[in-house]
C-alpha cells in the first residue's frame, strides 16, 4: 500500500530525513520508533504533505500513485488520516462542523451521496461512545481549550469516523492516562482490517502493547536504522536509545 | 477644498432642497447655516488628520446631482435584495425619499412614532415637529465636519424614530436606504438623515441598510440617537452599497443615565467608505458597546473612526472592531476614546483585529487615548494577521480543500463579531453575505443540529 523508498527531506535547508525505505501492505501495523529530533514527525507531516518541509530526493507510493504529487486535501479523500501530535487549536470551527464536512469531503471524492444532518449525527454518536467521549465535545472549537488527552482522544475519534485506509498516528499516547491508552488502542484495534494499514509513530514501547505491530522501525537521525518484529520495540525499551546510536554508528549513519 | 465643477453641483442642489423641500423656519435656517460650513470647509483632504488615510478626491471631484425619485421596476430590483427577511416594520427610502408603498410600520405598539422626515418638516407645527426640530443637529454639529454640514445643508427626508419612556418594541425596526442610479449612470447623491429619540427606560432595536445599482453614486448620511436614561438601543448599520458606491456616514449617539447602547456595524461594499461613530456618555452607569465588521477586497477602501466620550464616571464601554482584507483593499480605524476628569471609574475596553488574505492589503489602526481622570481602567488592542497556516494544514490534512480551509478560517474569524448580533435574521443573512463574499465559498453553515 504504501512504498517510500530513499526519502529525503528538508525543512528550512536543513536535511532531515535522510534516506528512508519503507514498505508497508494492506493489512499491516508498522510503529516506527525513535528518539526526540530523530525525524518521525517530519516522516508523517511529509506523508501527509506538509508544505513545509521540501522532498529533496526518493519517492513514495500510495496504492501505486505517487503520493508526493498530491496535494494534501487529495491524500486525505483517498483514505491517508494524520492523527498530529500536537492537534492545532482552530477558535471558532466545532468540530461537528470539522468532522461532517471531512466526512463529505471523503464520501464526495468516493462517488457516496453526502450524509446529512442526521445520519451523520447517528454515525458520529455511535463512535463517540466506543471511544468513551463526551458529546459535548462536538459543540466545542476544534482543540480549542481541550486538555492534551481530549485532543489525542479527539484525533482517534475524527479518525473512526473517517475510516481511512492508511493510518498514520504520531505519538498518539503521549499525554493519555493507561485507561485513555486503552479506550483509544481498543478504537484502533477495531479499524484493523486486511485492507487497512497502520502507522504508529511513538517515543515508548508502553502503547505497542496495546497496539500490536507487525514491524518495528528504529528511526535515528533520519534514517531507519533497524528493522524487526515486535520485539525489537521491547529490547529498545529495556536498552534505551543509546544502544540505537550505537547501532547507527555501525550502519554508517 | 472641492473643485469647482462639484461646489456647483453642491450648490444647485442646495437650491433645489431650499425651493422644493418645505421645513419650519428653524431647520431652513439649519440648512443654510450648513451651507455656509460646507462652503467654508470644502470636502476634507488627507492633510486633515482624520482623513491622512483615506483620501475622498474621487468624490471631490465627481459632480454629484441630487438623486431623482427613481423608476419603479429599477428601484424595485434595486431594492429587493436588500430587504431583511423576518424583519417586519420599517420604512423604504429610495434615492433619498420615503417610499410609502414600501414601508409598514402598523405593526408597532402605541405611541411609537416612525416616520418619514420629509413628512415631519412639511406638517404644520405639532409635538413630533417641535421634538424634531429640537433635536436635529444637536449631536451631529456642521461646524467641523464638512460632510455632516453637506448632509445638513441638504437635509430633507429620512427617518424619525421615537419611542416614548417605558415602551418595548419587540420588533427590530428597519430602514432601507436604496440608491437607484438613472439607467445613464451619472454620479448622484443623496443625504440621508437618521433621528432616533428613545424615552427613558424604552427599548428599541433599529436597522439602517444601505444599498443601490451598480453605477457611481454617493451616500453620505447622518444619524443622530438620543437615549433617555435607562434606554436600551440596539443600532446595527449594514453598509451594502454597490462596488463603485461611496458611503459616508457619521452616527452621533447621547446616552443619559444608564443607558445602554450598542451599535454593530458591517461594511461589506463600497468602494470608498467612511463609517464615524461617535458617542457621549452623558449620564453615570451607561454601557456603550461599539462592535464592527469590515470585509474588502479589490481596492476598496474602508475607514472606521470611533469617539467614545467617557464624560460622566462610572461607565464603561466596549469595543470590537475585526477586518478582513483581501488584493489591495485598504483600512482604517482609529479609535478615540476621551475620558473627561470626572469620568473616574470609567472602564473602556477597545480592540481592532484584522486578518490581511493578500500581501497588498493594508490597515492603518490607531487607538488615540484622551484620559483627564486618574481612577480609571482602559485598554486597548490591536492585531494585524494572516490565516494560521497550521491550521490550514489541519483542515486541509482532514480534506477540506484549500479555498474552503481558507473560507473556514475566515468565517471563523468574523463569526465571533456575528455572534453578538441578538437579531437572528440578521445574524442569518450576515453569515450568508459573509460566505457569500469568502474565497471558495459553497454556503452552508458552520452549526450542526444534534
Ligand atoms: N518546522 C521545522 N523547522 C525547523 N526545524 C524543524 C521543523 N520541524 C522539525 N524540525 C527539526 O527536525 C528534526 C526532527 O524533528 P521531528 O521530525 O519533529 O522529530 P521527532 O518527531 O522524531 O521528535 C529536529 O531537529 C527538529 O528540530
Ligand atoms: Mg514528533
Amino acid at each position: 500500500m504504501l512504498e517510500v523508498t530513499n526519502l529525503h527531506a528538508s525543512v528550512a535547508g536543513r536535511g532531515i530525513l535522510r534516506g528512508i525505505d519503507l514498505s508497508v501492505k494492506a493489512g499491516e501495523v508498522h510503529a516506527i520508533m525513535g528518539p526526540n529530533g530523530s525525524g518521525k514527525s517530519t516522516l508523517a507531516a511529509v506523508l501527509a504533505g506538509r508544505e513545509e518541509y521540501e522532498v529533496t530526493a526518493g519517492s513514495v507510493t500510495y496504492d501505486g500513485r505517487d503520493l508526493l504529487e498530491m496535494e494534501p486535501e487529495e491524500r486525505a479523500r483517498e483514505g491517508v488520516f494524520l492523527a498530529f501530535q500536537y492537534p492545532v487549536e482552530i477558535p471558532g470551527v466545532n468540530n461537528a462542523y470539522l468532522l461532517k464536512a471531512a466526512l463529505n469531503e471523503v464520501r464526495k471524492h468516493r462517488g457516496e451521496p453526502e450524509l446529512d444532518a442526521m445520519d451523520f449525527m447517528a454515525l458520529v454518536k455511535e463512535r463517540m461512545q466506543v471511544l468513551h467521549i463526551d458529546q459535548d465535545l462536538l459543540k466545542r472549537p476544534v482543540n480549542e481549550g481541550f486538555s492534551g488527552g481530549e485532543k489525542k482522544r479527539n484525533e482517534i475519534f475524527q479518525m473512526a469516523v473517517l475510516e481511512p485506509q492508511l493510518a498514520i498516528m504520531d505519538e498518539t499516547d503521549s499525554g493519555l492516562d493507561i485507561d485513555a491508552l486503552r479506550t483509544v488502542s481498543a478504537g484502533v484495534n477495531a479499524m484493523r482490517s486486511p485492507e487497512r494499514a497502520t502507522l504508529v509513530v511513538t517515543h515508548y514501547q508502553r502503547l505497542l502493547n496495546y497496539i500490536v505491530p507487525d514491524v518495528v522501525h528504529v528511526l535515528s537521525n533520519g534514517r531507519i536504522v533497524k528493522s524487526g518484529g515486535k520485539d525489537l520495540a521491547l529490547e529498545l525499551e529495556e536498552k534505551g536509545y543509546g544502544w540505537i546510536e550505537g547501532v547507527a554508528e555501525q550502519v554508517g549513519a | 477644498m472641492t473643485t469647482l465643477a462639484p461646489a456647483d453641483a453642491c450648490a444647485d442642489a442646495f437650491e433645489a432642497v431650499r425651493r422644493t423641500a418645505p421645513a419650519p423656519d428653524s431647520v431652513v435656517d439649519l440648512r443654510r447655516r450648513a451651507f455656509e460650513r460646507f462652503t467654508a470647509l470644502g470636502v476634507p483632504t488627507t492633510r486633515l488628520e482624520a482623513w491622512r488615510f483615506t483620501n475622498v478626491a474621487p468624490i471631490a471631484s465627481t459632480a454629484f446631482t441630487l438623486a431623482a425619485p427613481a423608476e419603479r421596476e429599477a428601484a424595485k430590483a434595486d431594492t429587493a435584495p436588500h430587504a431583511l427577511p423576518g424583519v417586519g416594520a420599517g420604512l423604504t427610502f429610495v434615492n433619498g425619499r420615503y417610499v410609502a408603498p414600501a414601508s409598514d410600520v402598523s405593526a408597532l405598539p402605541a405611541g411609537v412614532e416612525v416616520l418619514s422626515l420629509a413628512d415631519v418638516l412639511a406638517a404644520d407645527a405639532n409635538d413630533t415637529r417641535t421634538a424634531v426640530e429640537s433635536h436635529l443637529a444637536s449631536g451631529a454639529g456642521i461646524e467641523n465636519e464638512a460632510f455632516t454640514a453637506l448632509n445638513t445643508a441638504l437635509l430633507h427626508d429620512g427617518a424619525v424614530v421615537r419611542v416614548p419612556a417605558n415602551t418595548v418594541v419587540e420588533e427590530p425596526i428597519q430602514l432601507l436606504f436604496i440608491t437607484s442610479p438613472p439607467p445613464g449612470g451619472e454620479p448622484v447623491m443623496t443625504h440621508p438623515r437618521v433621528l432616533l429619540v428613545i424615552g427613558e427606560n424604552a427599548q428599541v432595536r433599529v436597522v439602517e441598510s444601505y444599498g443601490g445599482g451598480d453605477s457611481p453614486y454617493l451616500t453620505n448620511t447622518v444619524t443622530e440617537v438620543i437615549a433617555g436614561p435607562s434606554a436600551v438601543v440596539d443600532h446595527y448599520k449594514l453598509v451594502r452599497e454597490s462596488l463603485s458606491a461611496y458611503h459616508i456616514g457619521a452616527m452621533h449617539v447621547r446616552l443619559s443615565r444608564a443607558a445602554n447602547f450598542s451599535s454593530h456595524a458591517v461594511t461589506l461594499g463600497g468602494a470608498i467608505v467612511r463609517n464615524d461613530a461617535l458617542a457621549l456618555l452623558d449620564g453615570e452607569g451607561v454601557e456603550c458597546t461599539l462592535n464592527g465588521l469590515y470585509l474588502a477586497n479589490g481596492r476598496r477602501l474602508v475607514d472606521n473612526h470611533t469617539t467614545i466620550h467617557h464624560a460622566q464616571p462610572h461607565c464603561s464601554s466596549h469595543e470590537l472592531y475585526k477586518g478582513v482584507l483581501d488584493g489591495e483593499a485598504r483600512a482604517v480605524f482609529n479609535g478615540k476614546i476621551i475620558v473627561a476628569i470626572d469620568a473616574q471609574k470609567t472602564d473602556a475596553k477597545q480592540t481592532n483585529k484584522a486578518l490581511l488574505l493578500s500581501e497588498d492589503a493594508q490597515i492603518n489602526t490607531k487607538p488615540e487615548l484622551e484620559i483627564f481622570a486618574d481612577d480609571v481602567k482602559c485598554t486597548h488592542g490591536a492585531t494585524v494577521g494572516q490565516l494560521d497556516e497550521d491550521a490550514l494544514f489541519y483542515l486541509r490534512a482532514r480534506g477540506l480543500g484549500l479555498e474552503q480551509a481558507r473560507s473556514v478560517l475566515i468565517h471563523a474569524f468574523a463569526g465571533d463579531l456575528l455572534n453578538h448580533i441578538a437579531i437572528e435574521p440578521i445574524r442569518d443573512q450576515l453569515d450568508e453575505l459573509l460566505l457569500a463574499q469568502l474565497p471558495g465559498s459553497g454556503g452552508g453553515s458552520f452549526h450542526v443540529e444534534g
